[in-house]
């Protein structure tokens, strides 16, 4: 009998402990669930990226090509912060989440009632991190999932918010801001996990991405960019590269000694997702530091696009662009996934605008490389990537030397470099419009002349050792284009000069109407199909941040977060100047400060309501 | 080494005396060059300084400045000395500091912090590729303030001094 009953009961216990885990699975994948709903309403904005695929595409139409132009400001909003303001607001349902540069404030607007202001979060940080972000105090906004607003703080502090209160339910410290690793990228939350990168290439950090518990912020796998497989979560026989396994240790194979430890390869961009593979996709960053000379070697994974599962982390596969970086050409851009036409078969894509200058197509089950191409002209530090599988260099772009800082030592300055540091495109997010199947590419139009030198490393400190000298292109004035990109052939279809970088995430709409913001502070429409400017409006400080749409009381609103600052507040704010135009030409290009001024306001538009 | 020496006395000085308001070229005072060690070039008041010829030709620790200035400083403080969104425009501030107070803030930070701005400049003075050049930016940014060099990269230099390869692999380690 006792052994009966302590079978029964150990029955019963399993029993009652897998209804507990069924119960708990359900709870916990209710968030994702949600998620995959809401994103798919394009009245609302739930995620920092909009929707899982990074489309940035409303099906909104109130507002289109017709009437655009007759666009006003409904109401503005000022966050009281000075710095730099990238990424974008959410909106669920009533309210509206507006979040700020450092302090990394987040308030909660009521849409009922002209935004007023719900509740204010404002976390207390160790201002001692100021100095170790790279380029001003940025952060790219929070995420929402499970009733809870996520976010990822300068001091590397993610913090989940009840989202109807702000009160905080819990916080984990994923970094350590002394060794010079900072949070400004956004969140992104898929089923039961939210996925945090961190900043600090210019900081030697090796980078990582990590993904914590919605429910209490439990670590539960952690993925670095370079080490030992364990580290990266590589299989050294499933993880593949352009079709063949990784093998053991690729990446500590590819550096000199433990050069690794402190080789950057950050993950401070953006993250999509696609829920029928299970695979998250994001870029890494550049190898640190910015001398090549010191760290000979492929630098792998720096400059890597890495297709994970969702659930274990384990990657899939990987590509690295751009092996032994000499430029700073982060691989952080946005992954934009979608399906598209490729000779008569239906692909699913993944289309990637690198700062490197190149636009990369490649399927995004297999990590197949289809397409890349330059979406900039000038881009010249490459002939090209080698497209023949049978190639030993297949998927490696032909380097030239001339424009290849270190290929002939260090403490050489080598000029006419395009693009400069900041990428032909930085991380401020494209668009692709599924009627006309174009992406519109917000470009930096930028060339530099980069000397290497040697650097020593000291943790928490900068650990950069090269000098730049940025400038337009020779014998132009605009240092910025708005294209429209197709990626199915690496083709420009239409560009639109800009006077500065575009450094605002763009949107396209159902409407047949592309919007971004300029480093001036205009806020501008432009016709999808021929890039005609439709609209635009002077905001009151210049544009970093992302534009959105979303829809209230039956009424479509377009809103963008101004405030200059950033890596286009260094390079930009006092003009850059061409070394190589001579006497006279010095001083020719126009310097920003002349045209805005700092401070954070969200503008929000509507069309005069009849 | 020397200046670096010279410091350690110069600011226990600064802070029994306070420094005079009269008129002054920059912070450092008169920034003419009146003598040179190993291609180093001081003030009459022994503060480094730097040294353009009339072709344009600077000398070796200006250029060496204008490096280092670029890859330490230029990501908060902008190209040339001429300020960010953010941090301020060096070739401005030189106007009014002295060596001793340029030499104080970059080894041990600043902070401003408020509920209107969030100023914080970083103690480098554990940061070997700031403080083994600190005295060749400072010339460098000197040179700038006193608009001796132009923006950008300077177009030729003196050569690199006999013993500048030794004191800077001892610095670095």
């Amino acid at each position: 009998m006792r052994r009966a009953s302590a079978g029964t009961w150990l029955a019963a216990g399993t029993i009652l402990s897998s209804q507990l885990l069924i119960a708990t699975a359900i709870a916990q994948t209710a968030g994702s669930e949600d998620l995959l709903k809401m994103q798919a309403n394009a009245a609302n904005v739930v995620m920092p990226t909009i929707t899982y695929d990074n489309q940035r595409y409303s099906a909104l139409d109130q507002i289109n090509a017709q009437n655009v132009g007759k666009l006003q400001v409904a109401w503005t909003f000022s966050t009281g912060v000075l710095r730099g303001h990238e990424g974008a607001p959410l909106v669920i349902g009533d309210v509206m989440y507006v979040h700020a540069p450092f302090p990394n404030t987040v308030f909660a607007l009521d849409l009922n009632n002209d935004g007023k202001i719900l509740w204010k979060y404002e976390p207390k940080q160790d201002p001692n991190v100021i100095p170790v972000m790279c380029c001003d105090t940025v952060n790219r906004g929070p995420a929402y999932a499970d009733g809870k607003i996520f976010l990822h703080q300068a001091d590397t502090t993610l913090a989940a918010l009840d989202a109807k209160t702000g009160k905080l339910a819990w916080s984990v410290k994923t970094g350590d801001p002394s060794k010079g690793e900072t949070g400004t990228s956004a969140p992104m939350v898929v089923k039961d996990k939210v996925y945090v990168g961190v900043s600090g290439g210019e900081f030697g950090v090796r980078g990582w991405v990590a993904a914590y518990a919605l429910a209490d912020g439990k670590q539960i796998w952690r993925a670095y960019s370079e080490g030992p497989d364990s580290d990266v979560l590589l299989d050294p026989q499933k993880t593949t590269d352009l079709g063949k396994p990784v093998g053991a240790d690729s990446s500590p194979k590819s550096w000199q000694g433990d050069q690794w430890k402190i080789g950057g390869g950050d993950t401070w961009g953006w993250y999509s997702y696609d829920p029928t593979l299970n695979l998250i996709y994001y870029g890494s960053g550049n190898p640190s530091t910015w001398n090549p000379v010191q760290r000979p070697g492929d630098n792998k994974w720096s400059m890597t696009i890495f297709a994970r599962d969702a659930d274990t982390g384990m990657a899939k596969w990987v590509y690295q662009m751009t092996p032994h970086d000499q430029w700073d050409y982060d691989g952080v851009n946005e992954m934009i996934l979608a399906d598209q036409q490729i000779n008569g078969q239906t692909v699913p894509t993944l289309v990637h605008f690198d700062r490197n200058g190149l636009g990369y197509t490649l399927n995004r089950a297999t990590g197949e490389l289809l397409v890349a191409a330059k979406y900039d002209p000038a881009v010249n530090w490459t002939t090209g990537v080698d497209m023949n599988k049978n190639s030993p260099n297949y998927g490696r772009p032909a380097v030239v030397a001339q424009y290849a800082p270190g290929s002939a030592g260090a403490d050489k300055n080598y000029q006419g470099i395009c693009p400069a540091a900041l990428g032909t495109k930085d991380q401020q997010p494209a668009a692709y419009s599924p009627d006309t199947k174009l992406f519109y590419v917000p470009t930096n139009h930028v060339c530099m002349d980069y000397e290497p030198f040697r650097v020593s490393y000291t943790a928490g400190q900068p650990y950069v050792g090269a000098t730049l000298a940025m400038y337009p292109p020779p014998g132009q004035t605009n240092m910025g284009n708005f294209i429209a990109w197709d990626a199915t052939t690496g083709k420009i279809v239409w560009s639109d000069p800009e006077q500065f970088s575009v450094w605002s995430g763009a949107l396209v709409t159902k409407g047949g109407v592309a919007f971004y913001g300029t480093l001036e502070g205009y806020l501008k429409a432009v016709d999808v199909k021929t890039g005609k400017e439709l609209y635009k409006f002077k905001t009151p400080s210049g544009i970093i941040g992302n534009v959105i749409t979303y829809q209230h009381a039956g009424r479509q609103y377009v809103a963008v977060l101004s405030g200059i600052g950033g890596w286009a507040g260094i390079g930009l704010a006092a003009g850059l100047t061409d070394p190589h135009a001579g006497l006279g030409a010095v001083g020719g290009y126009a310097a920003l400060n002349s045209y805005t001024a700092l401070g954070g306001t969200l503008t929000v538009f509507a069309l005069p309501s009849s | 080494m020397q200046w670096v020496l010279r410091v350690a006395v110069a600011m226990a000085a600064a802070s029994l005396v306070s420094v005079g308001a009269y008129a002054v070229t920059d912070g450092s005072g008169d920034p003419s060059a009146v003598k040179s060690d190993d291609g180093k070039w001081s003030d009459k008041n022994d503060n480094p300084t730097f040294k353009v010829e009339p072709d344009g030709t600077v000398d070796w620790y200006t250029y060496v400045g204008f490096t280092r200035y670029s890859s330490e400083c230029l990501r908060c403080h902008g190209p040339d000395g001429e300020g960010s969104t953010y941090a301020p425009a060096l070739m401005e501030s030189m106007k009014r500091l002295s060596y001793t107070d340029f030499y104080a803030v970059v080894a041990s930070g600043k902070k401003d912090v408020s509920s209107a701005q969030q100023l914080v400049m970083p103690a480098n003075g554990e940061n070997k590729n700031v403080m083994c050049f600190i005295d060749a930016i400072y010339v460098y940014l000197r040179a700038r303030a006193d608009d001796a060099i132009g923006r950008g990269r300077p177009e030729k230099h003196a050569p690199k001094p006999e013993g500048f390869t030794k004191a800077e692999d001892e610095c670095m380690g």
